[in-house]
């Protein structure tokens, strides 16, 4: 139930928010963040409360209620360790998205009610043992994000939006696919995610895992932005209005990994086995080649947009190691990315664009940033730090483990995966030094731009606190990731499919 | 004799409620209301009869069938009825209002005994009873002259449709010796020349009823032409209907002949067909609906593109695809209705039905443009709305014959298309504002209908079992048991 409560108490504020009469539409925001804490709140107690003890149990807080039984699905609900970290970043995500949304006074109602529903889906999937019911979290979050794209986006918004959303509703589409001939071809009669991963259950013949597998993998892994299906990403960040952006960045890419992880290859592996070396090749041109472009962009957000490309690419890379470090890193990679994503789109969209009305680097450096806002500098200086994969925040420590783990299955993409690194260590502080620190004398008259709110900088304090949290304690999250990748619902993928 | 009567009673009590309004109509034509209490009490009064008088039986050697799931179905169509009477109440002019309430409830009536029969002559002629109001229906806007075209133009394809059902029944009837549909059945041997054109002209004439392609020209005029109260109920009441008595006639008296659509495995029969008209009609009603200005129209698109989906269940023979079919329509016609019902809304307050005039509802109206976001979003199959359980439920079953699988990845690629088109509708509702401040229009209860529909959209999405359980339940069992003929 504690789960539950993380989506039901999202859900509940977006009725709520609904419910408001026009004139007390200024408490949306209020309830908005009300209910993001009281979800962060369930989300990091049950974390805290998970017993990651040998002998426990790997899926805890379990809930199982027939909801449909004629086509064998329920509602079931659970967490091992990967849910878990993937719930506190989403809880995370969601207050922080919220206090940098607070001068949001357009249609306010209609925004956190989008807001909170896109934030319950989220908890649904990260939460969901049953196929259906994580189908359904992660199609609730289609269409909310085409409103709040469309509505409240700035540059090219409604081209955008639509790319974004049918971007997205292709790769459900394939999922959809794959799911409903997964369920004809087990036999079980069921859509529990056990039943269907327990060999002696729910058989998949070869043939079909051959198949199934990308088509599901690859309709998950577009909204994770696998290369060349990452297009939509960029012009969707850049499209949305802050709090999108970091969603979008922070969890709605997750989504896609966490569920290609969680579904398609722990259900398939030996469709994994036939296309890993594809899709490793695949996952490392996102990450080269979202760097490069990232090097080459005018615009900041677009630069941020496409570092996350390169950074997903990363989460995509460390999957198909099939090795436990490779695997771990990727889910911490995954939190971790979507706390710096986050960082980095809430400056540069809230606390830059909403002042300085450009995300165009250069004439950004010539307002004189550093001194004018000095909190968004020094945020977006750790944020930049944090991305390169400095020692001492989360970035390092995923993204060291990912290439630990390729180093033993992977060895050949080692090269252009640490080429990566190094191009986003080029386009970080180009990006960073232009923008803030530009070379020659400083601007002859200062800029005077409203001070970083109250709300920005709590928003700015906890996903810095977060990134450096992990950074300096990554046993935190790293012990119950490595434990639940042992549990005998993924280890298949340690051994079967890499035999 | 008695059980008789007990049976018909519920379109018995129609016809008295019809008459009665049409005699309102007479002597005061003007009292609005009272003619639409009247209508809606003889609405309530045959709803009660289906309820509370559960006389199942054969009669008249399957003239007169009722059995549980007819009478739910009944009970949907009877629903469907009088939400197009409630649409027409708050849009239709003063003039010959009581008439065209009256020819709504007929052809309800028309529409509840085609659900309840096993017979070819009685499936004819409760076809024209309920097609016969309609066609009047749709030309009743006289002022315009699209309602006029609408009108005749729905008259004469569907004449000439009824021709082409009159003439394969007949050719049914005269190789198997009976009108029987079961009868029909026990018809075996290698299929007649004259049965399989028989049975050619029959499917002919009903694809036109569920405006399959290439029988759905008439589908977007006569959608966009009609009144709109009318559209809702061509929709979803005529549409329920039609699949129903379709999906008997197929499984109880043509399962013999069914053949295969299978990749790589197809065997003559009317499942080939079938496949082709869906898998045409998946693909012209969604691409066609990407460019359509006007909303009636892009509803229309929708309607041939979901009855795409529904002849690819139809054309599998897996256990729950029937079961599937029958949930698919009653969904799909639920949310339509609610779809045209906010149409209806929307053209009462901005004089019209394009895009344009949803620009900025979502201001004017936020209730309003919620529900048809619940419609539209339940349309394109997305949850946590009903739509999307059915979509899954109906291609799940239709897998159940994994050589299916090219019409099942058809549709949900043609079904990821609809997002884009639904998605434009929504886009003038919330995104775009309005060009000029408009005041909601009166139509209460209009307003309220189209709520519940809303509510009920969302919660048998949150509950399909709600639906699901009794109908899978009552299927007769010749229906789910009519594997045994097939491949």
């Amino acid at each position: 139930m504690i789960l539950n409560a993380t989506f039901l108490s999202a859900f509940a504020g977006a009725a709520l928010i609904l419910l408001l009469p026009e004139r007390r539409a200024p408490l949306a925001k209020w309830i908005a963040l009300l209910a993001a804490l009281i979800g962060l709140g369930f989300a990091k107690t049950a974390f805290l409360i998970y017993d990651n003890s040998p002998a426990a149990p790997h899926f805890q807080f379990l809930t199982r209620i027939p909801w449909i039984p004629r086509l064998g699905i329920s509602f079931s609900t659970g967490a091992d360790g990967i849910s878990l970290v993937m719930l506190l970043l989403a809880g995370i995500i969601a207050v922080a998205g919220v206090l940098f949304s607070w001068n949001v006074t357009h249609r306010p109602r209609a925004f956190f009610a989008f807001y909170l529903v896109i934030i319950g889906g989220v908890y649904g999937v990260f939460q969901s043992l049953d196929l259906f019911l994580l189908f359904v979290f992660y199609e609730i979050v289609i269409i909310p994000k085409y409103f709040l794209i469309a509505a409240w986006g700035s540059t090219n918004r409604e081209y955008g939006a639509m790319k974004l959303t049918l971007y997205s509703a292709v790769g459900s589409a394939l999922v959809l696919l794959a799911l409903i001939a997964t369920c004809a071809a087990s036999g079980a009669h069921s859509f529990d995610l056990f039943t269907l991963a327990d060999p002696s259950k729910s058989h998949f013949a070869p043939a079909f895992q051959s198949w199934a597998f990308p088509v599901m993998f690859i309709g998950f892994a577009v909204l994770a932005g696998l290369w060349p299906l990452h297009t939509w990403a960029p012009t969707g960040h850049v499209a949305a209005p802050t709090a999108v952006s970091m969603l979008l960045a922070g969890v709605v890419m997750k989504l896609g990994s966490y569920s290609a992880l969680r579904v398609a290859m722990t259900l398939f592996p030996q469709g994994l086995e036939q296309w890993r070396t594809v899709l490793a090749v695949l996952a490392t041109a996102g990450i080269v080649f979202g760097a490069l472009v990232a090097l080459a962009q005018k615009d900041l957000k677009f630069t941020v947009g496409y570092s996350s490309v390169a950074h997903m690419g990363f989460v995509l890379l460390g999957l198909m190691t099939l090795n436990l470090a490779g695997l771990g890193g990727s889910v911490l990679q995954m939190f971790s990315h979507g706390i710096i994503g986050g960082l980095l789109f809430a400056v540069v969209g809230r606390m830059l664009y909403d002042r300085t009305h450009t995300r165009d680097i250069a004439e950004l450096g010539t307002m004189g940033l550093a001194k004018a806002l000095p909190f968004a500098a020094l945020t977006f200086t750790v944020a930049s730090v944090a991305s390169m994969g400095l020692p001492g925040f989360s970035g390092f420590i995923a993204e060291f483990t990912i290439l630990k783990g390729s180093w033993i299955s992977l060895p050949f993409f080692l090269v252009p995966a640490g080429l990566g690194i190094v191009i986003t260590v080029a386009f970080t502080l180009r990006a960073l030094q232009r923008t803030f620190y530009p070379s020659g004398e400083s601007p002859a008259h200062a800029h005077v731009f409203d001070p970083i709110s109250f709300p920005e900088k709590l928003g700015a304090l906890l996903l810095m606190a977060a990134t450096l949290a992990v950074g300096l304690f990554p046993s935190t999250l790293m012990d119950p990731i490595l434990r639940s990748l042992q549990s005998p619902l993924m280890h298949r993928l340690l051994t079967e499919a890499t035999k | 004799m008695t059980n008789l009567l007990l049976a018909l009673a519920p379109e018995s009590l129609l016809v008295l409620a019809a008459l009665v309004v049409l005699g309102l109509g007479v002597s005061v034509p003007k009292a609005r209301s009272l003619i639409t209490a009247a209508t809606l009490l003889g609405g309530f009064a045959a709803a009660a009869a289906i309820l509370l008088l559960p006389v199942d039986g054969n009669f008249l050697h399957g003239m007169v069938v009722v059995d549980p799931v007819a009478r739910m179905f009944k009970l949907v169509i009877l629903g469907l009825g009088l939400v197009a009477v409630v649409f027409a109440s708050d849009s239709f002019p003063e003039i010959h209002f009581a008439e065209s309430l009256a020819l709504i409830l007929f052809g309800t009536v028309g529409m509840m005994l085609l659900t309840g029969t096993e017979d070819l002559l009685m499936i004819f002629i409760a076809l024209e009873l309920a097609s016969i109001p309609l066609y009047i229906l749709a030309a009743f806007a006289k002022e315009g002259r699209s309602s006029a075209e609408a009108g005749l133009k729905y008259f004469l394809i569907g004449s000439l449709s009824a021709a082409f059902l009159l003439y394969g029944l007949s050719l049914i009837y005269g190789v198997t010796g009976s009108t029987n549909l079961p009868i029909i059945s026990n018809h075996s041997g290698i299929p007649d020349p004259l049965l399989i054109a028989g049975i050619v002209l029959t499917l002919a004439g009903f694809a036109f009823k569920v405006a399959a392609v290439p029988f759905q020209l008439w589908a977007p005029d006569v959608y966009e032409g009609a009144p709109t109260a009318v559209a809702s109920l061509v929709a979803s009441g005529s549409k329920v209907a039609g699949v129903f008595i379709l999906a008997k006639i197929l499984a109880i008296g043509l399962g013999p002949w069914a053949g295969s659509a299978g990749w790589g495995q197809f065997l003559p029969g009317w499942v080939p067909v079938l496949a082709l008209m869906a898998a045409a009609s998946v693909i012209l009603g969604n691409l066609a609906a990407l460019v359509q200005s006007n909303v009636k129209r892009l509803l229309a698109y929708s309607a041939i593109a979901h009855g795409g989906y529904l002849l690819i269940g139809l054309c599998s023979t897996g256990e729950d695809s029937l079961t599937a079919v029958l949930f698919y329509v009653v969904i799909y016609a639920l949310t339509t209705a609610g779809a045209f019902g906010t149409v209806v809304i929307v053209e009462k307050q901005r004089g019209g039905s394009s895009l344009e005039d949803f620009d900025g509802l979502a201001k004017s109206s936020p209730v309003l443009a919620l529900c048809l976001l619940v419609f539209l979003i339940s349309l394109a199959g997305i949850p946590p709305f009903v739509g999307f359980f059915g979509k899954f439920y109906l291609f799940t079953a239709a897998l159940a014959n994994p050589a299916l699988l090219w019409l099942v990845i058809l549709a949900i690629a043609m079904n990821a298309v609809s997002l884009y088109y639904y998605l434009i509708v929504l886009k003038h509702a919330f995104v775009l504002p309005a060009k000029e401040d408009l005041r909601p229009a009166n139509a209460p209860a209009s307003r309220f209908l189209v709520a519940a529909l809303a509510l009920s959209v969302l919660a048998l999405g949150l509950a399909p079992n709600l639906l699901l359980a009794p109908l899978a339940k009552n299927m007769p069992p010749q229906i789910s048991a009519r594997k045994v003929f097939l491949q």
